[in-house]
């Protein structure tokens, strides 16, 4: 789950990192008045999940507060990366001297959280770290100990030639360790963590993905979630228990497990079609899914065929036959569907279905061809 | 032969009273799997079933049956914690099923288990199965036939629908063996793929890999380096859109390394025939059997 900025800075700011002051608007009032209050020139920062920002003109700088009124009424409303900003953070403009990346992951290969630091922070860190990687330095984290004090240092020295500037990198380092490992993270980013004109450290940007998996044991971070900035339909997926990704193609997709999901979208294309989703209806045996995912499916109006895939291993044909009976009754389906389903109770299954009328087949190559077949003259 | 499961195997059910693992204990002794035990807390001195002695704790069971592997059916935020038992028990084997781990309870769960020097398969995998010897998870026994070909997959359901070719064309498995869609996984490719080359009854081995990560890159290194017998490889998520998170945890693309492209280029510099769809693992282990 992404968090915006302003949830971000929160949470490092409550790990004792100096987070520069800053308010959240949602109309230019209100950013007027925020900007008064902080008098002085300020940034105003857009509020998406979605890298690359300032490149877009989300991010603008006013010098005071009718300035920054008007880019408000610019930046709210205003689509990057197919997302409406709703939402405008507004902060002091500080002039800095420099600006480093702080940023922590979880690395498949060392099996360990990874810090990473650069003293090359900024819009470009991801440049940096195509062209230049020995600009960035890393440190595979043990989690039993965290960051020991002499990683930090060592790593911040070689950010900082000035010895208090250091230490107090290295202090920022091992509290945004603490605030990643705190919420269960699986990215925690400050870039840039800018020096100041007056020499002090301050983390201008941050950014906390949380690893969906922890959520269920941090109720106070999954009620941060915007619903506001996500698709409709991956929400209503969500909220079914399902796995969807909307994408643009016309042949509609529910499938059980997320391997053969992806391979189903494989075929599709191999055979010439679009897949219009991913939709992974996992696997449990209630047919209430299958309706929860036929009814995502066809409110989406580029969808021109359905293709079930299932093969029954936890998941119970005639559950899925019995989902797929049950929401055709409901829904009143507009466009034609193509049903392979094969293992677990397949013969009760098939029985269900050709009772309601359907017909199913065996082999997936054939549902494919015959779903691709069905989206082009639809 | 097998690789990590056959007659050997005992095997502790943790979590058998629950929903999953009370019906897949039946679907595994009814496999003719040694079910020796199971563990439930609160639970002990119960008979699954008339015929599995329950137990409190881990250490209870192991002491108890002698059990050698065991098999995780706890919900997630609770699965980290039966790995660590299963580890203290000194079992060598422990395989996960269960789905939706946090990521940070691996990294800690991972550096435990290769201290004590037990072998875990998964998190969120479909088990492993030695057809006609032991079935060890979820993998459903009527598709799988006995034979020479080794299976190892990050996938379970693809993992299904392949091994259902392999059976249709007469193509039998020595072992099956789902290691798991999540970033963070006990058994890697490359541990099968050596225990495939070292096992005298495998003749060629088939993996399925998807999106996201390195591990079939590494994996295409060793086949090259390591392996003599024939590997045919499959990559799902070749129409992923880059930086979605499709079901698997682990199938994220992250920055240039993990595209479906480019793993399948990995795999054909190393010899390994790639398949384009499912279907195409017949034709190919025909070309190179």
């Amino acid at each position: 789950m992404n968090l915006h900025e302003y949830q971000a800075r929160d949470i490092l700011r409550r790990h004792g990192i100096p987070v520069p002051p800053g308010e959240v608007a949602t109309s230019a009032d209100q950013a007027r008045a925020i900007a008064a209050r902080l008098g002085g020139a300020v940034v105003v920062k857009a509020q998406v999940h979605a890298g690359g920002r300032g490149k877009a003109g989300g991010v603008k700088l006013a010098r005071d507060a009718a300035e920054a009124a008007a880019h408000a009424a610019k930046i709210l409303g205003m689509t990057i990366k197919g997302l409406v900003v709703q939402r405008v953070l507004i902060t002091p403009a500080a002039e800095i001297t420099a600006e480093s990346y702080l940023g922590i992951v979880v690395d498949r290969a060392s099996q360990r959280p990874m810090l990473m630091v650069s003293a090359a922070g900024g819009i470009d860190i991801e440049e940096v770290a195509v062209q230049t990687p020995e600009k960035i330095h890393r440190l595979a984290v043990d989690p039993r100990y965290g960051v020991l004090p002499h990683q930090a240092l060592g790593l911040a020295l070689k950010l900082y030639g000035d010895l208090t500037r250091a230490r107090a990198a290295a202090d920022i380092m091992q509290r945004l360790y603490g605030a990643f490992y705190a919420v269960g993270a699986s990215l925690a980013e400050i870039n840039p963590l800018a020096t100041t004109r007056d020499g002090a450290l301050a983390a201008l940007d941050a950014k906390i993905v949380i690893d969906d998996n922890e959520l269920t044991r941090h109720p106070e971070l999954a009620a941060l979630r915007d619903t506001s900035a996500e698709a409709p339909s991956e929400v209503a997926a969500r909220e079914a228990g399902l796995t969807f990704i909307k994408l643009d193609g016309s042949v509609g997709c529910c499938v059980n497990g997320a391997g053969l999901a992806m391979a189903t979208m494989d075929l599709v294309k191999y055979y010439g079609g679009e897949p219009a989703n991913f939709l992974d209806i996992g696997g449990s045996s209630d047919p209430q899914k299958v309706v929860s995912a036929l009814r995502i499916i066809t409110a989406d109006p580029s969808v021109r065929a359905i293709l079930f895939n299932i093969f029954g291993g936890i998941t119970r044909g005639d559950d899925v036959a019995n989902g797929i009976v049950q929401a055709t009754a409901q829904l009143a389906l507009k466009v034609p569907l193509v049903i392979r389903l094969t293992g677990t109770n397949e013969e009760l299954a098939i029985e269900i279905l050709t009772k309601a009328g359907f017909s199913a087949l065996s082999d997936m190559d054939e549902a494919v061809k015959q779903a691709v077949a069905k989206a082009r003259t639809a | 032969m097998s690789i990590f499961v056959d007659q050997q195997t005992r095997l502790v059910v943790q979590g058998i009273t629950g929903r999953d693992g009370s019906f897949h204990t039946r679907q595994m002794l009814g496999y003719g799997t040694k079910v020796v035990a199971g563990v439930t807390p609160g639970k002990g001195g119960q008979l699954f079933d008339g015929v599995v002695p329950v137990f409190d704790t881990m250490a209870d069971a192991v002491a108890e049956t002698r059990a050698n592997t065991s098999i995780i059916y706890v919900p997630a935020a609770v699965a980290a914690s039966a790995v660590f038992e299963a580890a203290d028990a000194g079992v060598a084997l422990i395989v996960c099923i269960t789905e939706g781990i946090p990521v940070l309870d691996m990294t800690r769960v991972l550096p435990y288990l290769h201290e004590r020097g037990a072998r875990l398969i998964g998190p969120n995998c479909p088990g492993l199965i030695s057809p006609s010897r032991s079935k060890v998870g979820i993998i459903p026994g009527n598709i799988c036939r006995p034979g020479r070909i080794g299976v190892v997959s990050r996938s379970g359901t693809l993992t299904y629908e392949i091994v259902h070719q392999l059976s249709g064309a007469g193509y039998g498995q020595s072992t099956c063996v789902g290691i798991g869609g999540d970033p963070l996984i006990g058994t890697s490719f490359i541990h099968c793929l050596s225990a495939f080359q070292a096992d005298p009854d495998t003749d060629a081995v088939v993996m399925i890999g998807e999106i996201g990560g390195t591990d079939e890159q590494l994996a295409a290194d060793f086949i090259q380096q390591a392996m003599s017998k024939p590997v045919i490889g499959f990559i799902a998520g070749q129409t992923a859109p880059p930086g979605r998170r499709m079901g698997h945890a682990g199938a994220i693309i992250a920055g240039s390394s993990g595209t479906a492209a480019e793993k399948m280029a990995a795999f054909a510099r190393a010899g390994i025939a790639v398949m384009k769809r499912p279907a195409d693992v017949v034709t190919l282990l025909k070309e190179r059997l």
